[in-house]
């Protein structure tokens, strides 16, 4: 069901390039006088094949981080390098085209490829069928759940042939038990495919049950204040007591980081 | 880092857990069967129609107009009976449904061009964009006196007033379609690899779908409205059609012709709109925009 599409090394961290690196990065939104500093001065990299998940309070420009690495915007000051990988970016909210069925969504990626429509139709089969969603080609969006358009705009996202994966609190508005699923999913695929993840989260132990570093960031202006690696084995557990405890340490971090705003 | 194969049995285990989260999530709602949902539009209307013929009668009977003036329901539906078997009354609705659907047809190419163009270029949004609502509401049957004098007492003065009537209504649905299309999906578009013409053509033409619709039924609505004004002022010399019947009944006080030709009208303004709600209904559902009655 899940044949990979391509053939990948075993090792995540082969190479000598990381997939996204960030050298000196500040974004600044309106004029210089009465802007808001939304980054300031960010120095980040992510490896090949490494899951890095983004946390920290309302206001540290988490989300325009991940707008500047996909270039939906652009950076004030520093570097952004991506060599010529691609990047794919996925929102809280599906965003599928309720015009389409669910595979013309997903071959909606497929279109820069020089396919006939029979070959697109069959290749978006296939990444339905990783996302556990090969009968539900011909629905609309809104006849899923959420749980399951999001996992269509993975499957988008996916056959985008993205080496690098942003992730914008994706499943920030699912309930728990579909949330607790789609860890899981998610963690398969990105295995399988040594994909370089940038995932965006408020919830400290969704962090610790996917990254394999979590990064704290500071609020307005967003910086980088920690990067804690986690080194638990694979696969996790939301609920098991290791990811707890590194979970409630990184919490008083990030509350400490909240406090210096009560003024 | 090693990465840990994960055992068939946990991946098994995963999937049958997704699909049967799935299963209970779909639990969805069947549409009722076809001859349902019209029975349950018939009746009220059959009654309606109903007590509007009551009253209509009761007027009637009350003896404040003579009948030349009034016609009852009665004598109008005989009337009504006797056109329909008539060629020449096939011959006006044709007249007139040609002018209509030609006018509304002319109306939507130029509708569209005009929305696709202001709606893409700032300048011409900032010049025109207010000239196009304010186009609209100015009631199209001041355009006339201008029109015959610029055509003459010829189809293309009506034609040139069911345009002016309809294109602005066409294009500013186009415009608000444009505008409302969700920022959410312009960036999906945008990282999907869609600039400019292809964003325009694979995004922002089909979110504007619902507005642009609303916009062809209410530019219709102008439309019909602007051709009937038309065919009474603008009679045109051996061309039969459903404003000159009606102008003619009135000069020769035949109440029941007069009559029988309003409903006419009126019955091909509920088909027309029915088309269009059907379309509208359909998109909703294909949308996910419910509430969709039934």
């Amino acid at each position: 069901m899940t044949a990979p599409l391509k053939e990948h090394a075993v090792s995540r961290t082969e190479g000598t390039s990381p997939a996204v690196r960030l050298t000196g990065v500040s974004k600044m939104y309106g004029t210089s006088k009465g802007g808001l500093l939304a980054l300031d001065n960010v120095d980040l990299t992510v490896a090949q094949g490494e899951f890095v998940c983004l946390l920290g309070a309302s206001g540290c420009g988490k989300s325009t981080m991940l707008s500047l690495v996909a270039g939906l915007d652009a950076a004030s000051a520093g570097t952004i390098e991506l060599g010529d990988r691609r990047v794919a970016l996925m929102f809280q909210e599906p965003a599928l085209f309720p015009w389409l069925t669910v595979s013309a969504n997903v071959e909606m990626a497929l279109r820069a490829k020089k396919l006939d429509k029979k070959e697109r139709r069959a290749k978006a089969q296939e990444f339905l069928e990783i996302v556990h969603l090969g009968g539900f080609g011909d629905k609309r969006p809104h006849e899923l759940s959420g749980g399951m358009r999001q996992r269509v705009a993975l499957a988008r996202s996916l056959a985008q042939d993205a080496d690098v994966l942003l992730m914008d609190e994706p499943f920030g508005a699912l309930d728990a038990m579909t949330r607790d699923l789609l860890h899981d999913e998610l963690e398969r695929i990105w295995r399988e495919r040594t994909l370089a993840v940038l995932f965006v989260t408020h919830n400290v132990r969704e962090a610790v049950r996917l990254g394999d570093r979590v990064i704290l960031l500071s609020s307005r202006p967003g910086k980088v204040v920690r990067d804690f690696p986690v080194t638990l084995a694979r696969p996790r557990r939301t609920d098991s007591s290791d990811v707890a405890s590194l979970a409630a340490e990184i919490t008083g971090h990030l509350r400490e980081e909240v406090v210096r705003h009560a003024r | 880092m090693t990465v840990e194969t994960t055992t068939t049995k946990g991946s098994d285990r995963l999937s049958a857990e997704i699909a049967g989260l799935d299963a209970l999530e779909l639990a969805g709602g069947q549409r009722k069967s076809l001859a349902a949902r019209l029975w349950g539009r018939v009746w009220p209307m059959s009654i309606a129609v109903l007590i509007v013929l009551a009253v209509w009668e009761l007027v009637v009977l009350s003896g404040r107009w003579p009948e030349y003036v009034l016609a009852g329901p009665f004598t109008v539906i005989g009337e009504l009976g006797a056109r329909l078997g008539d060629p020449e009354f096939y011959g006006a609705i044709a007249v007139t449904m040609r002018r209509a659907l030609t006018g509304f047809a002319l109306a939507v190419g130029i509708g569209l061009v005009i929305g696709a163009l202001v709606s893409r270029i700032k300048p011409l949004r900032a010049g025109v964009g207010s000239l196009i609502t304010g186009l609209q509401t100015m009631p199209s049957i001041a355009w006339f006196p201008l029109s015959i004098l610029l055509f003459g007492l010829t189809e293309t003065a009506i034609l040139f007033v069911v345009v002016l009537g309809a294109a602005p209504s066409i294009a500013n649905g186009l415009i608000a379609g444009v505008d409302y299309t969700p920022p959410i999906l312009l960036r999906a578009g945008h990282m999907l690899g869609f600039r400019r013409l292809q964003l325009y053509r694979h995004v922002i033409l089909p979110a504007s779908l619902p507005s642009f619709l609303a916009g062809l039924k209410q530019g219709w609505a102008f439309a019909w409205r602007s051709l009937m004004a038309g065919e009474l002022l603008v009679i045109i010399a051996n061309q039969a059609s459903i404003g000159e019947q009606l102008h003619f009944a009135r000069e020769l006080s035949d109440s029941a012709a007069l009559l029988a030709m309003m409903i006419v009208i009126l019955f091909i303004g509920i088909v027309v709109d029915m088309v269009f709600e059907a379309a509208d209904n359909s998109l909703r559902r294909r949308w996910g925009l419910h509430q969709v009655r039934n």
